[in-house]
């Protein structure tokens, strides 16, 4: 696409230069119309990107940048001066604030591994059983979980398995089981985060890995089956080397998002358990005590540091495979 | 993106191309007990909690018995709805900007400014790495600068305009930036799909002006991806919790949560119907899409 690089004849997008470019216009001998090819040349065309760039300054790179810096940053409360200090940081890795960064990554792990393993299982058992319709049903289901769940889940599983849920009373009733003292299962607790966060983490995983399993092309198979390969011997050497990256890559993407997410985790416990994100919201809205206001943003710069790496080692896995996957 | 491998998967396809009908059938006559097992354990795991949050839902808690009042009040129930106006209202506000802001770009990317095109990506997918509760932390610091660094200047009367009134701005404007990855890719792919240098040239040669090929042209041809970024931006806001509970406001989603604290069964309805609104919108796009994607290729 690169050698595709367009300029048009008219001036329309380029006001500097009014005049036509003989670099694209060719005048034909008969003097007739001229034709239009678009070639490149030097361009202004940037200048139609400004209001891209300004918008996003503003209201991504400016908010995001602000509380990067002001994790570093702190108002004396007797003399009222502000100064650079890495307290910040310090006290969010102390006490409560590292307990909920250790339940985050906790959570992030272990649903990232049983979300991507479920998932890959999940999307090889549809991708070979195709039928058209049903693909279509379950690509778009898993993607409203996937990207859409947030607070509904939480509703979900508190109707189902919650306090006074309809699966709890049923065990409790009919079989005399009580789910939090018989099962040690809360779902306002560590196990019920990651029951509820695999409602939208193996369906992340589908969506994510079904290109990558779409793409192992039936004929490697066949080849590698006519040299006399058994079924696990191609997995072996030829399925899973494929998909490695890329399974790999799908597992850090479910990392980050257990670890990002808020909104079911919010709705489920009234944000009272204990995980960053969550923290976070308890802190910028006030409930800190005085001098640890910019508490709030050393947290959320931690959780920078922990998924930017991540999620670009992800990108990069992603590029390698698009090679053989396409 | 799905439509990376139109012949894989399919298998049948394959067999007459390389005629290798043995190693074929072989395949095909596993009885697939396991794949079975797991779509069984699966679709319970993700059946389940829907069956019973429909079922807990329309419960009769003092008669017994099956009653669907949670789902015929639901437009009587207080504050629901403002908060499903504030919903639509941000809705619609957030697609029209970020289509204003994408569109143009996007056109002039692949058209005229190719070489920006690694920047604008990696800024479109950002807000994909960033945590939502990372930008509305940085959101509220720079809000709060209104009333402190930036007091008296006309910079703290947009800040004020942008939070207070009728339609809180501040949830658009963030909005637009939370969208931008679906906007981006739904956008480049349907530029991609499209080849839009010969469509433009030629609409040169036939001396069509700039707007002419805008309007006729490229708009029409993208008509299905604008489409389909307006659905997915209106069901990612529709649905949004972090940055508007945060910043204390009351959309849909976060009306849920609240009416959980007291009506269990309401939000519980809210919640199913809310996938289930979601859930449609994303089919509609997906046979807009189906349909569209073998006429678009020239």
């Amino acid at each position: 696409m690169t050698a595709q690089s367009r300029a048009g004849s008219s001036s329309e997008w380029s006001p500097a230069r009014p005049t036509a470019d003989p670099g694209q216009v060719h005048e034909l001998a008969d003097g007739s119309a001229p034709i239009v090819t678009l070639k490149r040349r030097r361009s202004y065309a940037w200048l139609g990107l400004t209001p891209f760039f300004l918008y996003i300054a503003a209201f991504f790179i400016l908010p995001t940048g602000t509380v990067l810096f002001s994790a570093f940053r702190k108002t004396d409360a007797g003399t009222g001066v502000t100064s650079f200090t890495g307290s910040n940081v310090s006290s969010a890795l102390h006490g409560v604030y590292f307990t909920g960064i250790k339940n985050s990554l906790t959570l992030a792990l272990i649903t990232g591994v049983v979300g991507a393993l479920v998932g890959l299982v999940l999307a090889w058992a549809i991708v070979s059983s195709t039928g058209n319709v049903l693909t279509r049903f379950v690509s778009t289901a898993a993607a409203v979980l996937a990207n859409f769940g947030g607070v509904p889940l939480a509703f979900l599983f508190i109707a189902t398995v919650g306090n006074s849920g309809l699966l709890t009373k049923a065990l409790a009733d009919h079989f005399h089981i009580n789910l939090n003292s018989d099962l040690h299962f809360d779902l306002y607790g560590i196990t019920g985060l990651e029951l509820v966060y695999l409602y939208f983490q193996i369906p992340l995983m589908v969506l994510v890995i079904t290109p990558a399993l779409e793409g192992l092309k039936p004929q490697w198979q066949e080849a590698a089956a006519n040299l006399g390969a058994t079924r696990w011997q191609y997995w072996r050497h030829v399925g899973a080397p494929i998909l490695a990256p890329n399974v790999l890559g799908a597992a850090l993407l479910l990392f980050c998002s257990g670890f990002s997410a808020y909104a079911t985790a919010d709705a489920l416990t009234s944000g009272a358990f204990p995980l960053i994100p969550l923290q976070i919201h308890a802190v910028i809205s006030g409930n800190v005590l005085a001098g640890m206001e910019n508490l709030g943003d050393a947290l959320a710069l931690i959780m920078v540091v922990i998924v930017v790496p991540l999620m670009v080692i992800y990108q990069l896995l992603q590029r390698r495979t698009t090679r053989w996957l396409r | 993106m799905v439509a990376l491998t139109p012949t894989a998967g399919a298998g049948g396809l394959a067999e007459t191309q390389t005629g290798g009908p043995a190693t074929s059938s072989r395949r095909r006559r596993r009885p697939g007990i396991g794949r079975g097992l797991v779509l069984l354990i699966c679709g319970i795991y993700f059946i389940g909690p829907l069956v019973g949050a429909f079922w807990f839902s329309i419960q009769d808690k003092v008669h017994g018995g099956v009653q669907f009042s949670a789902y015929a009040h639901v437009f009587s129930a207080v504050g629901f709805s403002d908060a499903f106006m504030l919903s639509l209202k941000l809705g619609i506000g957030t697609v029209l900007i970020s289509l204003l802001l994408m569109v143009p770009t996007m056109l002039l990317l692949h058209l005229r400014a190719p070489k920006f095109r690694p920047v604008v990506e990696t800024l479109c997918l950002m807000p994909l790495v960033i945590p939502p509760v990372v930008l509305v932390a940085g959101v509220g610091v720079v809000l709060a600068w209104g009333p402190n660094q930036l007091a008296g200047t006309p910079l703290q009367t947009f800040l004020n305009a942008i939070q207070s009134g009728k339609t809180p701005w501040v949830l658009i404007l963030e909005y637009v930036v939370l969208t931008l990855p679906f906007t981006y890719r739904s956008l480049d792919a349907g530029i991609r799909s499209v080849d839009i240098h010969t469509l433009t040239e030629a609409g040169l040669n036939l001396g069509a002006g700039w707007g002419t090929v805008t309007m006729r042209i490229l708009l029409p041809s993208l008509r299905t991806s604008v489409l389909n970024a307006a659905f997915l931006s209106f069901a990612l806001v529709f649905g949004e919790y972090t940055v508007a509970s945060i910043l204390q406001y009351q959309p849909f989603a976060v009306f849920i949560v609240a009416a959980g604290q007291t009506e269990g069964q309401l939000s519980t309805s809210l919640s199913l119907l809310s996938l289930l609104i979601t859930w449609l919108l994303l089919l509609l796009i997906s046979l807009l899409g189906g349909r569209n994607s073998t006429k678009v290729d020239i």
